[in-house]
């Protein structure tokens, strides 16, 4: 008897043994051990070889927080939709029919701070109920549903206004205008004075909302059957879990996401025209799959979203600054990237398929 | 007596409307008489097909249905190959106006070299259209694998030909916006002395050549087979990853055309601009002509069907006055309409209601 028990002992330590050590490679980890690692990779490279063209100033890091807080935000919603196994491309589309939208209502009606932003959060509503009912309820496929969005969403844009309209609002322009000052951090300029380096207050709220929705995903019920749906939603149901709520609430969420986001968007740019925002889904949809967010679903984690944000955004300013007049390199770049880490992920994919 | 003949009347005019309303071609060809039915209403000289002379004094064919057949035609040609595609790999690819560009910028390149304003073409029209087939084929392939070898759903994998697609084809260009002579604009126009707009002529073709080769090889059998189940159509000899490759090179030889055709109708390609939005009409034609977006079965004559029918769609609403960039809130309503109507939850709905009045109608069969 007791050797028995013994021999099991060991085994179940074996067992355990063995999981530790296969622990780091499972694909969360190893999908997000990559993106920051390339982060850290690529933002010291640059700063050793692109010093000189003001990577190794302090601001250039509060900057890359600064140009893509609005998409910081909406690439949250993005990612939980994508957990959730579906798919959301009409933020670019939503995003410049809420810069348009506030900026008419903000110059020719006289709305303030707080309509203007009631006004973005309705119309990120309305897109993501109406696109979460067609999706959940009626069991629409999400790209098509969602490519509809973006179609529609640009659309109403040129019904609204069809120039690129500036805010011409005082109060807002003065709002949108403030910085925060961070102590002790900061470059010093040529003439030998110290500049104290500036955050917008757009980053606040982004870097809350990513805290936020890590809580949210991590330790909340609804978070946790977003999980469920998008491994495999047979078992979700089986676990007694509302699947077609739970598509609908991430949709919801990714809509509320994409207003606040666009909100921002507009309180960094202050205008609005139709073409804006063109790709900002494809960005989101990138920063996701780059911060290890399964296209299959059930994947995913905010915090590797938001590494995912900045690694391209580091290097759409890399790729900018090596100083090739082509505008296309950006572009080109971007989609490599993607294109990298889909494989990746397919390749991973395959091989967890084959092991079990 | 004459109760009963006028009952069985009604049945068999039922049966007959209820399979006309069955019917693959009922949506489309519906959507489309309608659409001219209203284009007539607002504008009565609408079906009139009149010769006129060009600028040039050579003679033409004047009136909206040839400017309808005429435009229509990237769309009829995208159609067919978005049909196959969404029949084998359940998805559709949305990257077809940005290989569109890379098509037309390799076209400017081939014939204009780097010279802006060239006065002679500097390589034979036939050249730069292979060159086009070929870039377009080379995008579908490497769409092709993406979807066939790495399991990537079909729009996410063309997800990353839409963004840099449009880059990649100024590139093509070296940043320039050459215009080629006039002569190339033959293909996209109409060839002097003849009255009907080469489209047309070129749709025609396309079109027979695709008819010729469903009728003749197993294209569209083996597509269907591996639309609907590819591991059962594996099980009997086909190799799905092969068939799924072969409809997305096959879309890759449709844009080509299409991007020859286009960049020949002003002799000029703006990568950035051309054919904006292509790829949703494309999608809303297939889903148009009766073909479900998931992917199966797939029915070619309603395709093209669909596409004459988004064509006259948009070029109704361009009468109407409407923005061109507010055009696509149409298009989008009327995809999520016809989208929400093939789902099953919607279908249930309305067989339930459908079923509802057999039954009545037996009951009183029984009872007479």
């Amino acid at each position: 008897m007791s050797l028995m028990n013994k021999a099991q002992g060991t085994d179940g330590v074996v067992i355990q043994n063995k999981l530790k050590r296969r622990e780091p490679l499972t694909d969360t980890a190893f999908l997000l051990t990559i993106t920051i690692s390339l982060f850290i990779a690529i933002y010291l490279l640059s700063m050793i070889f692109l010093g000189d063209k003001g990577f190794s100033k302090v601001q250039m890091f509060f900057n890359l927080f600064n140009e893509n807080a609005a998409l910081i935000v909406i690439a949250c919603g993005l990612s939980i939709v994508m957990i959730t196994g579906s798919i959301d491309i009409s933020v670019g589309g939503s995003t410049a029919l809420i810069c348009t939208a506030c900026i008419v209502c903000l110059n020719n009606y006289g709305f303030n701070f707080f309509t203007t932003l009631s006004l973005a959060l309705a119309i990120g509503l309305a897109f993501g109920a109406f696109q979460g009912f067609l999706v959940a309820y009626l069991e629409m496929q999400p790209f098509i549903v969602t490519l509809a969005g973006m179609f529609l969403g640009r659309g109403l844009v040129a019904l609204i206004e069809v120039n690129q309209v500036q805010v011409s609002n005082p109060g807002f322009e003065k709002l949108s205008g403030a910085r925060i000052q961070i102590p002790f951090l900061g470059d010093v300029n040529k003439k030998g004075i110290f500049l104290q380096s500036k955050l917008e207050y757009g980053v606040i709220v982004a870097i809350l909302i990513v805290c936020l929705m890590y809580w949210l995903l991590k330790k909340t019920k609804l978070g946790r059957s977003f999980y469920a749906v998008g491994g495999n939603s047979q078992s979700a149901l089986m676990l007694g879990i509302n699947v077609k709520r739970t598509r609908f609430s991430a949709h919801l969420l990714c809509g509320l996401l994409a207003g606040i986001g666009g909100f921002l968007y507009l309180f960094h740019t202050r205008s609005g025209s139709v073409q804006q925002a063109t790709g900002l889904e494809m960005d989101a949809i990138a920063a996701s799959i780059i911060g290890g967010t399964l296209l299959t679903g059930g994947v995913g984690n905010i915090f590797g979203t938001l590494f995912g944000v900045l690694t391209s955004g580091i290097v759409l300013l890399v790729v900018t600054a090596i100083g090739s007049q082509d505008p296309w390199w950006p572009q080109i770049t971007r989609a490599g990237m993607l294109c990298f880490f889909i494989v990746l992920q397919s390749v991973i994919c395959s091989r967890k398929r084959k092991k079990y | 007596m004459s109760r009963n003949s006028n009952k069985l009347d009604i049945d068999r005019s039922a049966s007959v409307l209820n399979a006309l309303i069955r019917h693959k071609l009922f949506i489309p060809i519906t959507f489309l008489t309608c659409l001219l039915l209203i284009n007539v209403f607002i504008k009565p000289s609408f079906l009139i097909i009149s010769m006129g002379k060009d600028s040039t004094g050579n003679p033409v064919l004047i009136g909206n249905l040839i400017n309808i057949l005429n435009n229509a035609t990237e769309l009829v040609i995208l159609a067919i190959g978005m049909t196959l595609v969404t029949s084998s790999s359940r998805g559709q690819d949305i990257s077809v106006s940005a290989t569109v560009a890379i098509v037309g910028g390799v076209i400017m390149r081939v014939l204009c070299g780097s010279e802006t304003q060239p006065s002679v073409l500097h390589a034979p029209v036939i050249l730069a259209l292979l060159l086009g087939c070929l870039a377009g084929m080379a995008c579908g392939v490497f769409n092709g694998i993406l979807v066939s070898k790495f399991n990537i759903q079909p729009m996410v994998a063309t997800l990353i030909l839409f963004t840099a697609g449009r880059s990649i084809g100024s590139m093509a260009m070296g940043g320039l916006k050459p215009k080629a002579v006039a002569s190339f604009g033959y293909y996209g126009n109409f060839i002097p002395g003849f009255p009907i707009p080469t489209p047309i002529l070129i749709t025609i073709a396309v079109v027979a050549v695709t008819i010729l080769v469903l009728k003749k090889t197993n294209l569209g059998l083996y597509t269907r087979a591996v639309g609907i189940n590819d591991k059962s159509s594996s099980l009997n000899g086909l190799n799905p990853a092969m068939i799924k490759l072969l409809t997305f090179v096959i879309l890759g030889l449709c844009v080509g055309i299409a991007g020859f055709v286009q960049s020949s109708r002003v002799q000029t390609v703006n990568p950035y601009t051309i054919v904006p939005g292509i790829e949703m009409d494309v999608i809303l034609a297939v889903a148009l002509g009766g073909n479900s977006l998931g992917g199966g079965k797939f029915n070619m004559a309603g395709s093209i069907i669909g596409a004459y029918t988004i064509q006259t769609l948009t070029s109704m609403l361009t009468t109407l006055n409407v923005n061109t960039n507010a055009v696509p809130v149409f298009k989008a309503v009327i995809i999520i309409v016809l989208v929400a109507i093939q789902t099953p939850t919607v279908k249930s709905f309305f067989n339930n209601k459908v079923k509802f009045s057999k039954l009545t109608a037996g009951d009183g069969k029984e009872r007479g």
